[in-house]
């Protein structure tokens, strides 16, 4: 392995080794630390000058007013009502689209996967104004379903992309066996396939569950006021309204960073397989 | 190896592995199309127009056809010039969490106990939303008393607020932006480092090589899969970062943290008016630039892909 396993080396080098570690973590994640310190920290002290010092008390009534008092605990209801559709829908679309392209031999194929895989790419700028008129038009604008049906095209992209390589990684025999058996196409993808698929599911969920929690852009185009922005866009316009009132700023901040973190604890082998996809060969 | 089986040679089931694949893509290839790849072209249209976005009343488009107009006034525009070079040192200080990543991966990459979850709190900063991240150093740059601005005091005797600093503020946002950036390229190459072929590091130790070029002839070949993940994704963070920018300084002061995709969002949804047409130009300008590592990627996908 590289580098050379510590344990190999001197006492003095593991020693040192022992102490940078959580050092360099906890320089690391300063900020983060700073964050969670002031959300907790009374508004007093804010008063007082003390920022960065230790608090003078555990202020929970932060986290109380944020909820008693703004609309947060709304605007991440509305996050679950976009974000839940969008990971079943988004893994339902590309677990059909990345089995299409995985098995089947056609002669547009790779235009269609590397039409997917481009796509995926492309700046949402260039998106912008023709899906805001089309979810206008549509009589969609500023609900959550406008926000969740975009959000499952676009991750469709990436989605097939992850899905198509690993049913191409899973033994095709078991495909050409059941054909020689006469079994239907769709009960292969049903019966056979899918039930292969669940790191796979897994792996997408919890990644589409990040990407969509913490998307801002697009909840900024396609939602405006409370009843149907995410928290993202909500903890921005709050931020507008708490002008320097840090300890409020930091509580929305760490509640909005949550769900995602969590995910990501419960979930990490997969949400880990799922990002490295194709860094290794 | 897809192809079908010499077996079966009965017309229904050659019929149903034809459309078979089809009615499989439809749904998602329906969804990509409208959502995706018809407002390419919509937005690519537009460009050419002069339009505020609205229709008459009878619901007919309202624009006016200006040619290259868009385009030839983005070529005098001196907001549109500092959003490209903002742009550009966007895309060239991103590239730092390359190296910056891969040396936090080398020393998280040892089998100590609890070195699991020393990974996984490294990864956090990726974890979370920009718009969290932006808030974050938003705090700690603030003048008066944030750490950023109170260690530039003591350093220097004047304290340094530079988000509000016209020539500072975007090296302030692009360093936000590093954070989460380095943790993602930090997990690529973790995950490259445990694939790095044991027998090749032990043969060149037999040789005398370690440290730097230990790294430089043996480990980084073998990382090249997981470096070009991290340059791909490095540059496409780089071109579509809008939250950092939308979060901590609306662009300002005086406009001089805009980059592309903010500067378009202004021109067609901000105060500026709803200048569709003229953010269709820009939107069209950066797609082009990113088209450019699209293509890149595609390319190399495509040799992959044929070889195999």
């Amino acid at each position: 392995m590289f580098p050379r396993p510590i344990r190999q080396s001197s006492p003095a080098a593991q020693w040192v080794y022992a102490i940078a570690l959580p050092l360099a973590l906890i320089i690391w994640l300063f900020p983060l630390l700073g964050v969670a310190l002031t959300s907790l920290r009374p508004a007093s002290d804010l008063a007082m000058g003390n920022y960065f010092g230790m608090p003078s008390g555990i202020a929970w009534e932060n986290y109380v007013f944020i909820f008693t008092e703004t609309p947060i605990g709304q605007y991440m209801v509305n996050s679950l009502w976009v974000t839940i559709p969008t990971v079943i829908g988004a893994v339902s679309l590309s677990l059909m689209t990345g089995f299409a392209l995985a098995v089947y031999n056609f002669r547009s194929n790779i235009l269609v996967f590397f039409m997917f895989v481009a796509g995926n790419f492309v700046p949402f700028q260039i998106l912008m104004v023709p899906v805001r008129d089309m979810t206008l038009q549509l009589g969609m604008y500023d609900t959550w379903y406008g926000l969740a049906l975009f959000h499952i095209a676009f991750q469709t992209g990436f989605c097939t992309l992850f899905m198509r390589n690993f049913i191409k990684a899973l033994p095709y025999e078991l495909i050409e066996a059941a054909r020689v058996e006469g079994v239907a196409e769709w009960r292969i993808f049903w019966f056979i396939v899918l039930p292969l698929m669940r790191p796979a599911i897994a792996a997408l969920s919890v990644l589409v569950f990040t990407f969509i929690w913490n998307d801002f852009f697009w909840a900024t185009v396609l939602t405006q006021g409370v009843d149907s922005q995410p928290i993202t866009a909500g903890l921005s316009s709050l931020n507008g309204q708490w002008i320097a009132q840090w300890h409020l700023v930091s509580a929305g901040s760490i509640l909005a960073a949550l769900p995602p973190v969590l995910m990501f604890f419960l979930m990490q082998k997969h949400f880990i397989a799922g990002l490295t996809l194709g860094a290794v060969k | 190896m897809t192809a079908a089986s010499p077996i079966q040679r009965s017309p229904r089931k050659w019929n149903q592995r034809t459309i078979a694949p089809w009615l499989f893509l439809a749904p998602g290839l329906f969804m990509f199309t409208v959502y995706v790849l018809w407002p390419i072209v919509q937005s690519v249209t537009l460009s050419f127009y002069d339009w505020n976005g609205l229709y008459n009343k009878d619901g007919q488009f309202t624009g006016t056809f200006v040619g290259i107009g868009n385009y030839s006034e983005l070529m005098t525009d001196p907001a549109f010039e500092t959003s490209l070079w903002n742009n550009l040192k966007w895309l060239v200080l991103y590239m730092a969490a390359l190296p910056i990543g891969l040396f936090i991966a080398i020393f998280l990459n040892q089998t100590v106990t609890g070195i699991r979850l020393y990974k996984s709190l490294f990864f956090f900063p990726f974890v979370i939303s920009q718009v969290v991240v932006g808030l974050i150093f938003a705090w700690f740059y603030a003048p008066n008393f944030g750490l950023f601005y109170l260690l530039t005091e003591s350093v220097t005797g004047t304290g340094t607020a530079i988000l509000a600093d016209p020539d500072l503020v975007t090296y302030g946002i692009i360093a936000a932006g590093l954070w989460p950036q380095i943790a993602y390229v930090m997990i690529l190459y973790l995950t490259g480092l445990n694939n790095v072929a044991p027998d090749q590091i032990e043969a060149a130790r037999l040789d005398g090589a370690k440290g730097w070029r230990m790294l430089w002839y043996v480990v980084l070949p073998q990382l090249r899969p997981a470096t070009f993940i991290a340059v791909i994704v490095t540059v496409i963070g780089a071109l579509r970062s809008f939250d950092l920018v939308s979060i901590m300084t609306n662009g300002g002061p005086f406009g001089s943290s805009r980059v592309l995709s903010y500067y378009m969002f202004e021109m067609a949804l901000g105060e500026y008016g709803y200048r569709m047409g003229y953010g269709a130009a820009i939107a069209v300008v950066l797609f082009a630039i990113m088209m450019i590592f699209i293509s890149g990627f595609i390319w190399k996908m495509w040799r992959d892909e044929t070889e195999r």
